[in-house]
């Protein structure tokens, strides 16, 4: 079970809502991928008023736990009253915290989200940060109160995957106790493998989704990376070598020298 | 039979016409004072682009849409087809390939021929897709010209006038009062959209065109004298009095990528409106006593307010049925 906040979850695939052609493909999304976390941009998404009933209703419709998240916010400040908006509408401690730093790559401003999430932690939110793979930001994000972090693969919807492979891994190994998401950039269901292959405790999924030819399929097809990929993880891989090591014994085989 | 038709937008005026066509004795009532005060049809793009809408709707709106544009050119003298010019810059490239995935009916271009058709964009774009029979018309003066028309066939549009509680003795009634039918239609939801219109003499366009970009996509369509409209959002909120700061320098941005003289253009207006929507985005005809709600257009009141007409008229006169339009929940039915 993975175990975020004090909240025990079978699924470790989370499902953004952004970006599906309707509510109706969305709902069908989140059933197949059997997410129970779905995270909602909620500046974005309403405009930024409290104005979007007729969507929120449709997302709390859905039985699953709502992640609320500050996408598109570009300051401390910003950052904080989108928190405080999200827990009066969804009735929730928990915050996905973005704070972006560079437009192109929605890259995070590590510096931004570090201030945001020391003054959330301490306002009693849950705070699931959005970050790079850099171990000392992750550091001063736990010093800050955090007990979730949620890396990168690649930037925002690029569907590259894990871009820093060497980079992830170091910051599994200094983390091992710390629920790790991995955050963006996933685009195919191998991608989502391979993070919890390397020992990720989920991934977050929107883009891969929300956006492929039919995501009902492709939820249901992440779904099961997934499962795979913990299942692989568990199950102990070998680890990789430079030559063949034969899967038959060779020596006292007939006619070799 | 006598009908009375509630709104005077596009799905009302459509639905009018139709129905008076056929010889029916119609009046339609609107509760703005005038023409478009109160309808979202009034902020429209006014884009007939049925192929290029496959991209993230259903192949109904596209089969909808297909059959609106006729319809359209019969009545509308300024409904013109000169097809939809798609676009991307060239760190967009993957969006322009996916959109060519999920559409159809279109030809690839290259560099010199979107300098063919479109002269001001030459040197602009390396790649493009062009869905050739696709057409546009201007929405206001479409509406106006089906008022017109309504007025030559006796058809009375009374403004200001707010809808009656239930259907008056011995009329049927079609309703097409958008967002405002909530009360009745539970599950419709607003999905605000904004835009902007910009007046430019330096660059002229001869049809839509689509810029792709993986967080903003705009269109920006030509329209007469030197005025572009640029649009549109879609955000989900049943609030839409007024733009916001973001979608404005969005909408703005793209314009100026798509062509940097925009960025001299005047800005002539700038509208919201809330287009009314049920969670597939897909529209319906839905029958409740003697009323026939046509409602759930979305973004796609143009396009295919005219297939839906039709089939609220054949409703209404033969008792017709159409699945595709009228299960209560026709979602099942994409998502078996």
């Amino acid at each position: 079970m993975l175990e975020l906040y004090g909240t025990s979850l079978r699924s470790r695939l989370l499902l953004g809502t952004a970006r599906f052609p309707s509510p109706a493909v969305l709902t069908a999304a989140v059933r197949a991928s059997r997410a129970e976390v779905v995270t909602v941009a909620l500046r974005r998404e309403s405009g930024g008023e409290r104005a979007g009933q007729g969507f929120w209703s449709i997302i709390r419709e859905l039985g699953v736990r709502v992640l609320p998240n500050t996408a598109g916010c570009h300051s401390v400040r910003e950052a904080v009253s989108t928190a405080h908006m999200a827990r009066e509408v969804f009735a929730t401690a928990w915050i996905k915290l973005e704070v972006i730093g560079e437009e192109d790559t929605l890259q995070p401003d590590v510096f931004g989200l570090t201030e945001a999430a020391r003054i959330l932690c301490a306002e009693g939110f849950e705070v699931f940060p959005y970050t790079t793979e850099d171990l000392v930001v992750a550091d001063r994000l736990l010093a800050a109160g955090c007990r979730v972090l949620m890396p990168w693969g690649a930037p925002i919807g690029s569907g590259r995957g894990l871009n820093n492979l060497f980079g992830l891994t170091a910051l599994r190994a200094h983390f091992p106790a710390v629920p790790l998401i991995i955050d963006a950039g996933i685009g195919v269901p191998s991608h989502a493998a391979r993070a919890l292959e390397l020992g990720f405790d989920a991934v977050l999924i929107n883009t891969a989704i929300a956006q492929a030819g039919d995501p009902a399929r492709m939820a249901a097809a992440f779904a099961q990376a997934v499962e795979a990929g913990r299942a692989a993880r568990r199950a102990g891989p070998i680890e990789p070598r430079d030559l063949a090591a034969p899967s038959t014994p060779v020596i006292g085989t007939a006619f070799r020298e | 039979m006598r009908v009375t038709v509630i709104g005077a937008g596009v799905a009302g005026l459509t639905c009018a016409l139709e129905l008076a066509e056929r010889g029916v004795a119609v009046e339609v009532l609107e509760r703005g004072a005038q023409l478009g005060a109160s309808a979202c049809s009034w902020f429209a793009g006014g884009m007939l682009a049925p192929w290029c809408e496959l991209e993230s709707s259903d192949p109904l709106i596209a089969r909808l849409g297909a059959e609106s544009i006729p319809w359209w050119r019969e009545r509308f003298a300024g409904t013109l087809i000169n097809g939809t010019l798609v676009v991307a810059h060239g760190r967009d490239a993957p969006d322009l390939m996916q959109f060519a995935a999920r559409t159809a009916h279109f030809e690839r271009l290259a560099s010199a021929q979107i300098a063919g058709l479109e002269p001001d964009l030459a040197g602009r774009f390396a790649q493009g897709l062009y869905f050739r029979d696709e057409g546009h018309l201007e929405p206001r003066s479409a509406l106006t010209g089906l008022a017109a028309r309504l007025g030559e066939l006796g058809v009375a549009i009374r403004y200001g006038v707010d809808a009656p509680a239930g259907s008056p003795a011995g009329r049927q009634v079609i309703d097409c009062t958008g967002l405002a039918a909530r009360g009745q239609l539970t599950d419709l939801r607003g999905v605000k959209g904004e835009m902007v219109l910009l007046r430019l003499r330096e660059v002229s366009l001869s049809r839509p065109v689509r810029l792709l970009h993986p967080r903003v996509p705009v269109y920006v369509v030509p329209r007469p004298d030197g005025l572009f409209m640029v649009g549109a959002t879609m955000i989900e909120s049943d609030q839409g009095t007024r733009i916001s700061a973001r979608s404005m320098l969005e909408l703005l941005s793209a314009a100026y990528a798509l062509h940097p003289a925009f960025g001299e253009a005047e800005i002539v207006e700038i509208g919201s409106g809330v287009r009314a929507a049920f969670a597939d985005n897909l529209p319906r005809l839905r029958r409740h006593g003697e009323t026939l709600y046509v409602n759930g257009l979305y973004r796609h009141g143009f396009l295919v307010a005219p297939a839906l007409a039709r089939r609220a008229a054949d409703v209404l006169l033969h008792g017709s049925h159409f699945p595709e339009v009228m299960d209560a929940d026709h979602r099942q039915r994409r998502l078996a």
